[in-house]
């Protein structure tokens, strides 16, 4: 067991915890930060996207909490204050949820791919768009990534 | 208006009592069809579903069946609300906690929840109405006719009178129950038919804990299990000595079946549960894929003793058949794998279980759990909790008696919890099959007979009664299962999942045989079908037609374009009615689905946002599992244990855009988590043919 602090949604947290634990669960069972889902453990379905200092999209399940350091964590707990980011917003809109498990991690990967990209192609969404919705809800995932694009411009 | 009779004595009508903050509680008896003397001489007819208003006018709706994400929550209370006459936005909506007296049948299975809730919950919302406007004419001193209501009000237009809801509800507890009730003629629907937001948006955006994974307990230990790594093996001894060593882990218990071990988290209980040396012993059969196979291949050679159903002599018009088509079928077995694991929090504790977790049947689980444990159904409390997917996975209770076991034994409060690879060696698979079709071409170049042997994993081989069956004279189905130790069960649309892929694609080779267009050919058998029908039929020969010519002119059906391709299929489940049209490209020798126009004919669509978006979720569900995935079993030992081999489909092979349009009609809601899946690999496949000259007939065709 070691003692690690990490910054999470701009809280610095200490925790004691073994430093092998994936960043996922230290979020979910030490801080109670249980809008990041287990999906798979391996890094393939991305139900447990985080970002990383705000821009890149990691996989939480396969990032061990000791190789966070300074990084910045952002979960979707932490993306806005009252639910109202443009990529919250779009789904909103565009219903996109069913069952709504993989939505958290949708959203954290699209937040960061509109980072990246502020006006993605289809080709692009299909490239930084990987995480798994077995409801299949990905006809509207597409379309809210646009609308959050849109949004977003709107705002500037 | 439509008058109906309530069906709801004021004795039986329910615990109509006074809110501690003012107000009322409405209880509602919400079985269908039952008579007054029913009501009467059964006294286990209580309220089984509530509405309260507070006296600011808010309306809070328990949501009586699991949120697996088919929409009832949503679409469940929108009924009630709709005949109510309130503010939708204004409307509260809770989960109610499993309770069969209150609340009737709470399961989630079969696309039935609305089909069988859609005019008890709306006559609850009615009476309710009613109960409102007669405290309003009292106060007043006018009749009953003179009132109206709106948004949550009752108006008197003549006197100009107004009052809410929420001043009306102490007063209204007090009016005689309806005897008859008016329910909304559809064309006044206000909710009803309209695009509503799923009720969990928010929280689900903002990752509010919803889920059973997301349950906290005071004192709980986290949980993971070492079960089973092959079906015909079962648990014989266990060493705990280095698991006990991991930093965290409090406690090491077996039940008969599996060894769990609980720590202060998640990770040091699966690395507790990694460090486990099990011994597992061979008890049954260890059987591979390849077993499997090698008996279809034999049994579909085989005439059934009792056909499923045979309408005059496929036999023989085979044999006087100026040519036969003969096409085998086989699909794969399929793990149903929700995104969230198997899962269940139990605390069992004084001959007491507190339990909350996913699952379709809580009443299963209830009875099961009480089974298992030795102590009353009365001591049992479930709590529902949105859930991460269903497909039919939790019709089992295994999660909550398998929990409810070890925090027995372990007495402690526990979340179990299973891993990716603990779910898919430990799943009801949809079964694998092989289908082998002969069809009968006469002398005048038609579809004379249809033979279909079909042969299983465990059960109900094929639905024998879709169409054709019914246009055709000579048309036999024989079935066969293969009993298997590899669990299988319900994967959505049981058997149709498999049958449609398999016939919807056997009728196109034999339009193309023909030389007749595939949708043609489908409408000319059903007026065949309906000039002169063979035997019992279950579908409704003009819905079927009614959604095959929607489709076909949403999609432009005879419309070429150059470099792209369509295939058709259209199949009727659930009582509802689709048919489906793709258009592809094949780019690098890979299939690309541009769009997919679907027709559904559901009767009333009660959300449109929801309906629509099952209908996608359904098509997408269908073709991705269609295209990439499979599992194979070695020696009762899964092969394909999480989603780096185990391939789910994502956003780049998903179709840019699914196009739904429902047919316009206020008939009863039929049918929608389900009834768009069956037909779509054939759809796809039809597709491929058309572009490629191909045909696929094993499944999944992405590995042809």
């Amino acid at each position: 067991m070691a003692s690690i602090t990490i910054t999470v949604n701009n809280k610095k947290h200490t925790v004691d915890v073994s430093p092998d634990t994936p960043l996922l669960w230290v979020l979910r069972d030490e801080l109670n930060l249980v809008g990041t889902k287990y999906g798979c453990g391996i890094a393939q379905c991305g139900a447990c996207t985080v970002l990383l200092n705000d821009t890149s999209a990691i996989r939480s399940c396969s990032y061990p909490v000791s190789a966070v350091g300074t990084n910045k964590i952002t979960t979707i707990e932490g993306l806005s204050e009252n639910g109202d980011h443009p990529v919250q917003k779009a789904w909103d809109e565009l219903d996109v949820a069913q069952c709504g498990y993989c939505q958290s991690g949708q959203v954290m990967a699209a937040v960061a791919l509109l980072k990246r990209k502020p006006h993605p192609t289809d080709e692009d969404i299909n490239a930084a768009m990987s995480n798994i919705c077995r409801c299949g809800t990905y006809v509207r995932i597409r379309k809210a990534v646009h609308l959050a694009a849109d949004k977003a411009n709107d705002k500037k | 208006m439509k008058q109906v009779p309530t069906n709801i004595s004021r004795r039986h009508f329910l615990k109509i009592s006074s809110l501690a903050g003012g107000g009322v509680l409405f209880g509602f008896e919400m079985l269908a069809n039952i008579t007054a003397e029913a009501v009467a001489d059964a006294p286990l007819f209580s309220p089984n579903a509530y509405l309260s208003i507070d006296p600011k006018g808010i309306v809070t709706l328990m949501a009586p069946n699991p949120e697996i994400g088919q929409g009832v929550k949503t679409s469940l209370p929108m009924l009630l609300a709709e005949e109510l006459d309130v503010d939708w936005n204004k409307v509260v909506i809770n989960q109610a906690p499993y309770d069969k007296d209150k609340y009737g049948n709470q399961g989630a299975g079969g696309s039935g929840a609305i089909r069988t809730r859609y005019e008890p919950i709306r006559k609850a919302g009615a009476v309710a109405r009613q109960m409102l406007v007669a405290a309003a004419a009292q106060t007043w001193n006018v009749p009953e006719q003179e009132c109206t209501t709106e948004n949550g009000y009752v108006i008197h237009k003549a006197s100009g009178k107004k009052l809410s809801y929420g001043e009306l509800a102490t007063k209204s507890a007090s009016m005689p129950v309806p005897e008859n009730i008016k329910l909304k003629d559809p064309k006044d629907f206000k909710i009803i038919g309209k695009r509503i937001k799923n009720v969990d948006n928010k929280n689900i955006l903002t990752g509010k804990p919803l889920f059973g994974i997301d349950t906290r307990r005071e004192g709980m230990l986290y949980c993971m299990v070492a079960r089973p790594p092959a079906f015909g093996r079962k648990l014989k001894s266990f060493d705990d000595t280095e698991a006990r060593k991991v930093p965290g882990v409090k406690n090491v218990v077996r039940t008969e079946t599996v060894v769990a071990v609980l720590a202060t988290n998640t990770w040091a209980a699966k690395k507790g549960r990694d460090a486990l040396k099990v011994e597992w012993e061979d008890t049954g059969k260890l059987e591979s894929t390849a077993d499997h196979v090698a008996a279809f291949k034999n049994l579909i050679q085989q005439k059934s003793e009792k056909p499923d159903r045979n309408d005059g002599d496929a036999e023989n018009a085979l044999t006087n058949a100026k040519k036969v088509l003969e096409s085998i079928y086989e699909v794969p077995i399929l793990s149903h794998a929700p995104m969230e694991p198997i899962n269940f929090f139990a605390d069992v504790r004084d001959g007491k279980a507190d339990l909350y977790g996913p699952t379709q049947v809580p009443g299963r689980v209830r009875t099961d759990v009480a089974k298992a444990l030795g102590i009353s159904e009365d001591n049992i409390t479930l709590g529902l909790p949105r859930q991460g997917g269903g497909f039919g996975r939790k019709l089992r209770s295994d999660n909550a008696v398998e929990a409810a076991l070890i925090s027995s034994v372990a007495r402690a409060p526990i979340q179990m919890l299973w891993t990716r690879e603990d779910d898919m060696q430990g799943d009801f698979y949809r079964p694998n099959g092989m289908y082998r079709y002969r069809a009968a071409i006469n002398n005048n170049n038609e579809l004379d007979g249809w033979y279909l042997t079909a042969a299983a994993l465990n059960g109900r081989a094929a639905a024998a009664d879709n169409f054709p069956a019914g246009a055709l004279a000579n048309y036999r189905v024989d079935g066969h299962g293969l009993t298997s130790n590899i669990q299988t069960g319900p994967w959505r649309a049981p058997t149709h999942n498999a049958i449609g892929f398999a016939e919807q694609s056997f009728l196109d080779e034999i339009a193309h045989e023909l030389k007749k267009d595939p949708i043609a050919f489908r409408l000319e058998l059903l007026e065949k079908a309906k000039n002169n029908q063979v035997g019992k039929v279950n579908y409704d020969i003009e819905k079927f037609k009614s959604v095959i010519n929607l489709v076909s002119k949403m999609s432009n059906w005879e419309k070429k374009t150059p470099g792209r391709f369509k295939g058709f299929a259209a199949y009727y489940s659930f009582s509802t009615y689709v048919a489906e049209v793709a258009e592809i490209s094949i780019q690098n020798g890979k299939p690309k689905v541009h769009k997919v126009y679907c027709a559904v004919n559901c009767g009333q669509v009660v959300n449109l946002s929801g309906a629509e978006n099952q209908v996608q979720g359904a098509i997408v569900d269908g073709l991705g599992h269609a295209w990439c995935t499979e599992i194979t079993f070695d020696k009762g030992a899964v092969q394909q244990k999480n989603f780096n081999t185990y391939k789910m489909m994502r956003m780049q092979d998903a179709p840019l855009d699914v196009e739904v349009q429902f047919v316009a009609t206020n008939e009863a809601p039929t049918g929608l988590g389900e009834p768009a899946l069956p037909p779509i690999a054939a759809v796809v496949c039809n597709a491929i043919f058309a572009a490629t000259g191909k045909r696929i007939r094993k499944l999944p065709f992405g590995n042809a």
